[in-house]
C-alpha cells in the first residue's frame, strides 16, 4: 500500500504542508533531526532531495544544500538509507525529489525496488517532463512508487492533461516560470494560474517554487491543497548560529505556517 | 552501393537512443513553438534567402579551402587542406549558427537573447549578432573561462553585451550552461537562447547542425575543384562538436571519407583530468539530452578539464553518440600538450594562429601521420582564430 494514496483517501480537510529537505545538508544527523522536527510541526508530508552536481531547475539555495550534500558524501544511495532511518519512528508519506542522470546511474528498475523498500512512497524529477518518462513510469507502477509531475504556468491544455494523467496521486504546481528560491514576487497570473488548475484538475495538487511565508503559503492554499516549502528552510538553516538552532528556526517557521494554512 | 545512413533527428528528437528534451515543463511548450517555427521557416524561401545574405556580406563565407603547403611538407604524409572557418567575421564557426538562431529569435519576436560561453566565440558571436539587431543580450561565461579568454570578454562588452560570470562548480562551460538554462526558465516567455553547439533538448541539436552544415557544403563543392574528387579524411575538434557536425554532415553518406573528431584529453585519458566524453564517459542526462556524458558511480557530473576552454565541457551532442556507436566516425583524443605543440608549430609553419580547440584536430593529424599515405587528401576543420588563446599560450611558455 502507499502511504500517499492512503493518507490523500482519508479525505481529511487539512491542507498539506511539505517541506523539502535536502539529504545530507547541513549533515546526516541534523538532515534526521529536521525531519523529526518537521513532523512534530505538522507537515504531512516530506520531500527529501538527494543532491545532484547540476541542479539546473534550482536557485541558489537549493544549489548551496546540494553543493554542501555532495561535499559530504551523500549520494542516491545513503538518501535511501536516511529514508529506512525515517522510517523505523514514523508513517509520513514520503517523497524524493532529485534530478534524473543519479536515477538513471542507478538504474531505473532497480531503484524503485530499493526505494520501495526503504519506505519511500513517491518520486519527482524535475528534468524528467512526461513525453520521456515512459519507461520510468512503468517501473513506478511495478514497485507502487507514486509518480508526481509538475505542471509549469506555461504548460497548455493538452499537456496539463497528459500531465496529469502521469500523476499517481498528485500534481505539483510550479507557482511561477523560474527555478525554486527565495525573493519572488507573485503577482495577479500566479493566483489565476492556481486557480485555474484547481477548476482543470480533478486531482489534487500542491503549490512549490518560492514559497517563503506563512502568508503567501496561505494565499495559494485559497487554490491548491497544499504547498511545499524548500529554499526557506535551507536559507533558516544556513543563518543559524548553530545546527541545533537551525533546526528550532525552520521548526519554528513550519509550526507558523501550519497554523496560517 | 553502400546503405545511406539514416539522419536523426526522428519525431521524438533522438538519434538512435540519444537526445530528447530532458528539461524543466515550464520550458517545453518554449521547445515545441521553437521546433514548429524552425520547421516552417527552413522551408521559406525569403527567410532561406535572408540568411544566405547575412552568411555572405556579414559573415564573409564561403571561406576558403586552403592547402597548408608547408605543414604538408613538415608531415611527409597526406596533402592537408584546413577549412578556414578562422577567416569567419568573430574568427570561429560559431557565427555560422548566431547568424542562423538571431534570424529565428527576430521572426519569433524575441527581443532578449542569451546565450552561454566557454571560450568565449560563441559569447562573441552572439553578442555580434544582437549588435547587428539590436537585441538585448546577456552571455554567461565561468569565472575561470572569463580569465582565461580575457580577450573575447572585452569584445563582447564593447559590443553592448552584459556578461554574467558565473561562480558555481567547475566555473568554465558546464556551470555557464546551467545558469543561462535557469534564466531560460525564468525568462521563458521573453527570451531566447541562442546554444552554441550541438546539445541541449532537441530541437537544438537539429537546428545547429543544420544552421553549421554550410561548413561540409562548401567543402564538398571546394574539393572537387581542388582535387577533383571527395577527401579522403576529414578530422575536426569536438566539444559539444558543432564545427565537427557541421563539416561531417555532407559526408555521412559517403563511405569513403573517413570522419574523425578529435576530443581533449587534458592531462591524458588516464589522469581522471580531460573532456573526452566519448572516449571515456557512458550515456547520461545532462542539459536537456541524453548522451554521452562523464560521471560518477553516483551518477554526479565530474568536471572536466582541458586547456582549451571550448572543449572543457562533460558532455557531447547526442548525434555523436549516435555516430561514434555505429562508428561512422571515430573520436580520437589529443592531449594539452599535444594540444599547444599543434598550436606553435602551425602558427610558425603557414602563418596561421589556430584556436586551441582546434589545435587538437592539428595534433591528432600531427601524431597519427603515419597512417595516411602521400596521395591522400586530408581536410582539417580549422574552426577558429588563436588570438584568443595568446594569454594561455605565454603562461605556457613561461611556465
Ligand atoms: C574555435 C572553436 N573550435 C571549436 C569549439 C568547440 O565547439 P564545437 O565542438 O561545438 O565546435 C569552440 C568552442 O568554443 C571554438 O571556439
Amino acid at each position: 500500500m502507499n502511504r500517499i494514496r492512503t493518507y490523500l483517501n482519508q479525505n481529511k480537510k487539512q491542507k498539506l504542508l511539505i517541506p523539502f529537505i535536502t539529504a545530507g545538508y547541513p549533515d546526516r544527523s541534523t538532515t534526521l533531526n529536521l525531519i523529526k522536527a518537521a513532523i512534530d510541526s505538522g507537515c504531512n508530508m516530506i520531500e527529501i532531495g538527494f543532491p545532484f552536481s547540476d541542479p539546473l531547475a534550482d536557485g541558489a539555495e537549493v544549489q548551496f544544500s546540494s553543493y554542501q550534500a555532495l561535499k559530504n558524501g551523500m549520494t542516491l544511495a545513503r538518501t535511501l538509507r536516511i529514508a529506512e532511518q525515517v522510517r523505523k519512528t514514523s508513517d509520513v508519506p514520503l517523497i524524493l525529489m532529485g534530478y534524473y542522470n543519479p536515477i538513471l546511474c542507478y538504474g531505473e528498475n532497480r531503484f524503485m525496488k530499493d526505494a520501495k523498500a526503504a519506505g519511500v512512497d513517491g518520486l519527482i524529477i524535475p528534468d524528467l517532463p512526461v513525453v520521456e518518462a515512459s519507461d520510468y513510469k512503468r517501473y513506478a507502477a511495478i514497485h507502487d512508487i507514486s509518480t508526481v509531475f509538475l505542471a509549469a504556468p506555461t504548460t497548455n491544455k493538452t499537456r496539463l492533461k497528459q500531465i496529469e494523467k502521469s500523476c499517481s496521486d498528485f500534481v505539483y504546481a510550479v507557482t511561477v516560470t523560474g527555478v525554486t528560491g527565495g525573493g519572488k514576487v507573485f503577482g495577479r497570473d500566479t493566483d489565476n494560474y492556481l486557480k485555474g488548475l484547481g477548476k482543470t484538475l480533478s486531482k489534487k495538487f500542491v503549490a512549490g517554487f518560492g514559497v517563503s511565508s506563512p502568508e503567501t503559503a496561505r494565499r495559494f492554499c485559497k487554490y491548491s491543497d497544499g504547498i511545499v516549502i524548500g529554499s526557506k528552510l535551507i536559507s533558516l538553516m544556513r543563518s543559524a548560529k548553530s545546527k541545533s538552532q537551525g533546526v528550532k528556526d525552520a521548526a519554528r517557521f513550519l509550526s507558523s505556517v501550519r497554523k496560517a494554512i | 552501393m553502400a546503405q545511406r545512413v539514416i539522419r536523426g533527428p526522428n519525431s521524438k528528437g533522438r538519434f538512435g537512443p540519444y537526445g530528447g528534451q530532458y528539461v524543466p515543463e515550464t520550458v517545453m511548450q518554449a521547445l515545441s513553438e521553437l521546433e514548429m517555427s524552425y520547421r516552417k521557416l527552413k522551408k521559406d524561401k525569403s527567410f532561406l534567402s535572408e540568411l544566405r545574405g547575412y552568411l555572405s556580406d556579414f559573415v564573409g563565407r564561403p571561406s576558403p579551402l586552403y592547402f597548408a603547403e608547408r605543414f604538408t611538407a613538415y608531415l611527409k604524409g597526406p596533402k592537408v587542406y584546413f577549412k578556414r572557418e578562422d577567416l569567419n567575421h568573430t574568427g570561429a564557426h560559431k557565427i555560422n549558427n548566431t547568424v542562423g538562431q538571431i534570424l529565428l529569435a527576430k521572426h519569433m519576436g524575441k527581443k532578449r537573447i542569451i546565450a552561454e560561453t566557454g571560450a568565449g566565440q560563441h559569447g562573441l558571436a552572439t553578442a555580434t549578432v544582437c549588435a547587428r539587431f539590436g537585441m538585448e543580450c546577456i552571455i554567461y561565461m565561468g569565472a575561470v573561462d572569463m580569465k582565461r579568454q580575457a580577450p573575447n570578454v572585452e569584445k563582447m562588452k564593447l559590443l553592448g553585451a552584459k556578461v554574467v560570470t558565473v561562480e558555481s562548480g567547475s566555473k568554465t562551460l558546464k556551470d555557464a550552461t546551467s545558469q543561462a538554462m535557469r534564466d531560460w526558465v525564468t525568462n521563458i516567455r521573453s527570451t531566447f537562447y541562442i546554444i552554441g553547439s550541438v546539445v541541449g533538448p532537441h530541437p537544438y541539436p537539429m537546428l545547429v547542425r543544420d544552421f553549421q552544415s554550410i561548413i561540409g557544403k562548401e567543402t564538398k563543392r571546394q574539393c572537387k575543384e581542388k582535387f577533383r574528387k571527395l577527401p579522403d579524411a576529414i578530422i575536426a575538434c569536438v566539444g559539444g562538436g558543432s564545427n565537427a557536425i557541421g563539416i561531417f554532415d555532407s559526408f555521412i553518406n559517403e563511405k569513403s571519407v573517413k570522419l574523425i573528431g578529435v576530443e581533449a584529453a587534458g592531462h591524458g585519458l588516464n589522469s581522471g583530468q580531460h573532456a573526452a566524453t566519448l572516449s571515456k564517459g557512458k550515456p547520461g542526462v545532462l542539459h536537456g539530452s541524453y548522451s554521452y556524458l562523464v560521471y560518477d558511480n553516483d551518477g554526479q557530473i565530474i568536471l572536466p578539464h582541458s586547456i582549451s576552454a571550448g572543449l572543457d565541457y562533460p558532455g557531447v551532442g547526442p548525434e555523436h553518440s549516435a555516430l561514434s556507436d555505429s562508428g561512422r566516425v571515430k573520436y580520437f583524443s589529443a592531449t594539452d600538450k599535444q594540444a599547444l605543440a599543434a598550436f606553435e608549430l602551425v602558427s610558425k609553419l603557414e602563418g596561421i594562429i589556430p584556436a586551441l580547440e582546434t589545435a587538437h584536430a592539428l595534433a591528432y593529424l600531427i601524431a597519427h601521420k603515419k597512417e595516411f599515405k602521400a596521395r591522400q587528401n586530408v581536410v582539417v576543420c580549422l574552426s577558429g582564430r588563436g588570438d584568443k588563446d595568446m594569454p594561455i599560450f605565454f603562461e605556457k611558455e613561461k611556465a
